[in-house]
């Protein structure tokens, strides 16, 4: 089986969705970045969830999927509300707090 | 494949079930009292959603009383006397945040009746989180404990402060849970399980994968971030600034709760094997937090931000023991849940007096609280003790925690405890000075504004203040009585 080559795919995935994360400064594309963290995760469980020859892995996906579903909702919600507030979803607007 | 065997449903133990779901249908019911009777309900709502939370006491004494361990799911939801230690302290926690919320929501024009449903969906997380033997139960009860928590935090809707407090909230939660959940992946791919026991014998058999050294760091991490352990500590001090202070005193006690019950779980069950990553790691980190948190504490000017970084040093004393886990297990495992069944107390304490004394001065900062003993003695004469417990000062209760800290990195021995021993001495010093920075214009100084009428405590304030204090001042004078609960916790955690 291809294990090696769907991990490093899970990996590069993972990386890019934290260059994302700490780059971008849009809310959303954040929000998007997380998403492919997520994925690559599940990439990995159903890979070695079939390695294994178990289904736990693919269920352990479907979990991640839900539950980063639900998350994502409440991100959103956030985002909208500092667009609201604000006007603008840009993350490094947000610093009336330091120290 | 042939592992696709037919369906089986999984035999349920309902008596085991019972907490959880007495929580959730009392979280159900205020929703749908919500929707039938609408704003004619606000006033029920705090009343409707601590019932539930000591409703949901009951179940869990006569499970205590019963006293058999229960498993259930292939070993994935476990039910013994350390999971119910660990629940009676979330429900306590969060009857005690009920009692602080009461007024500040209902005065504040915040949204009532959502702000209770949430607040007990973060508390049934928390519960199911000390019950889970397993990568996927535990990653279910976090994010259970955490969404609503994130709205918690965002939930002055038109304070441009706490959007910000519920943005980075977010941001570094979900980070954070991604992170861990990649370590999850890497951990299963080896073990080929996700149940803790069956990974423990995978870890321990066989060479040593570096594979797996990367995966158990990637999980430590992801909740190194919910206990707001340095360097993962940024969110923290400003989420607490700008969300509303009941909010922030759930998540400063119960959140931190759930992050050390996850650790404690993953570090003593799954991962004890490997010992050479662990104890180098939390040995690192707890020393860090300790002191980068005392560090900065020192010069805060905001009484909330204070507390924040108190907070994130109480949480470095909390990661000690882990440090020692492998070689001295029971002692470590019963001085982190002393440590954790005190806090609680102490730290809503402190921020039950905060909330009385904001109702008045409407100021968080430090100098607003001088001259607080000519005007509200009694308030002085509670926070003095919460702040002295809370640098571990007899006969406050704070004292018996550190004690506990210092037997198991006795019991363990050698020159690496030893230092940490040090540090942590060191630590509760520098500790003491910025306690004290609050206490003495408390105390010794004039009003600052002139403005000596006396704070009227309101009844669910004056409630929460009785418990904490009680509380406090229990532990620290008959602290068999916390230390009774250690034990018990410890036998069944290490047992199983």
């Amino acid at each position: 089986m291809l294990l090696n080559q769907f991990l490093i795919l899970g990996a590069f995935l993972f990386a890019v969705g934290v260059y994302g994360v700490l780059a971008r400064r849009n809310g959303v594309m954040v929000l998007m970045s997380i998403e492919l963290m997520l994925n690559a995760v599940n990439i990995n469980l159903v890979v070695f969830g079939v390695q294994h020859g178990v289904v736990s892995g693919q269920v352990f996906a479907l979990f991640v999927i839900a539950v980063a579903a639900a998350e994502v909702g409440v991100g959103l919600a956030i985002v909208l509300l500092l667009y609201r507030n604000r006007t603008s979803i840009d993350v490094e607007d947000f610093d009336l707090m330091r120290g | 494949m042939d592992v696709l065997l037919a369906f089986t449903r999984p035999s349920l133990d309902w008596h085991a079930l019972a907490p959880e779901l007495t929580l959730l249908a009392f979280g159900t019911l205020i929703t749908i009292v919500d929707i039938i009777w609408d704003d004619r309900s606000k006033q029920t709502m705090p009343t409707l959603a601590g019932i539930g939370l000591l409703a949901t006491l009951v179940p869990i004494l006569t499970l205590a009383v019963d006293g058999t361990e229960r498993s259930m799911f292939g070993g994935a939801y476990v039910v013994d006397d350390f999971s119910l230690v660990l629940k009676a302290l979330f429900l306590i926690s969060g009857y005690i945040v009920v009692l602080m919320s009461v007024d500040y929501i209902r005065e504040g024009d915040y949204y009532e009746n959502e702000y209770y449903t949430l607040m007990l969906t973060s508390l049934l997380g928390m519960v199911m989180m000390s019950s889970s033997r397993d990568l996927v139960s535990v990653f279910v009860a976090l994010e259970l404990l955490s969404i609503p928590a994130y709205m918690l935090a965002a939930w002055r809707k038109g304070g441009p402060r706490s959007n910000e407090a519920g943005l980075k909230y977010y941001l570094m939660g979900v980070f954070a849970s991604a992170v861990m959940l990649y370590g999850m992946s890497l951990v299963y791919g080896l073990a080929g399980s996700t149940t803790f026991d069956v990974i423990a014998q995978e870890l321990g058999s066989g060479s040593s994968n570096p594979v797996a050294v990367l995966g158990i760091l990637f999980v430590l991490i992801g909740f190194a971030f919910k206990v707001s352990a340095v360097p993962f500590h940024t969110w923290a001090p400003d989420t607490y600034e700008g969300a509303p202070t009941p909010v922030t005193a759930f998540l400063a006690v119960a959140s931190k709760t759930a992050g050390m019950v996850a650790l404690i779980q993953l570090v003593f069950v799954a991962f004890l094997v490997r010992d050479d990553v662990i104890q180098p790691f939390f040995w690192l980190i707890s020393a860090l937090t300790m002191t980068v948190g005392n560090l900065i504490a020192l010069r805060q000017t905001n009484i909330v931000r204070l507390l924040a970084y108190s907070g994130i040093a109480q949480g470095g004393f909390m990661l000690v023991p882990f440090a020692v886990a492998a070689d001295a297990p029971a002692r470590a495992i019963e001085a982190v849940v002393i440590y954790l069944a005190i806090y609680a107390f102490m730290n809503l304490g402190a921020f039950t007096v905060v909330l009385a004394v904001a109702r008045k001065t409407r100021s968080g900062e430090i100098d607003s609280y001088s001259g607080l003993f000519q005007y509200a003695p009694g308030l002085a004469v509670a926070m003095t003790v919460f702040l002295a417990a809370l640098a571990g000062i007899p006969p406050a209760g704070g004292w018996f925690a550190k004690f506990g800290l210092f037997r198991a990195l006795l019991d363990a021995g050698g020159g690496w405890a030893a230092a940490l021993g040090v540090i942590v001495a060191i630590n509760t010093v520098i500790a003491f000075a910025y306690y004290a920075r609050v206490l003495m214009p408390m105390w010794f100084q004039p009003v600052t504004d002139g403005d000596e009428r006396p704070i009227v405590v309101t009844g669910a304030l004056g409630a929460a203040l009785t418990v904490t204090l009680l509380a406090t001042m229990a532990f620290g004078v008959l602290p068999g009585l916390v230390g009774h609960f250690g034990e018990v916790s410890v036998l069944s955690a290490l047992g199983g």
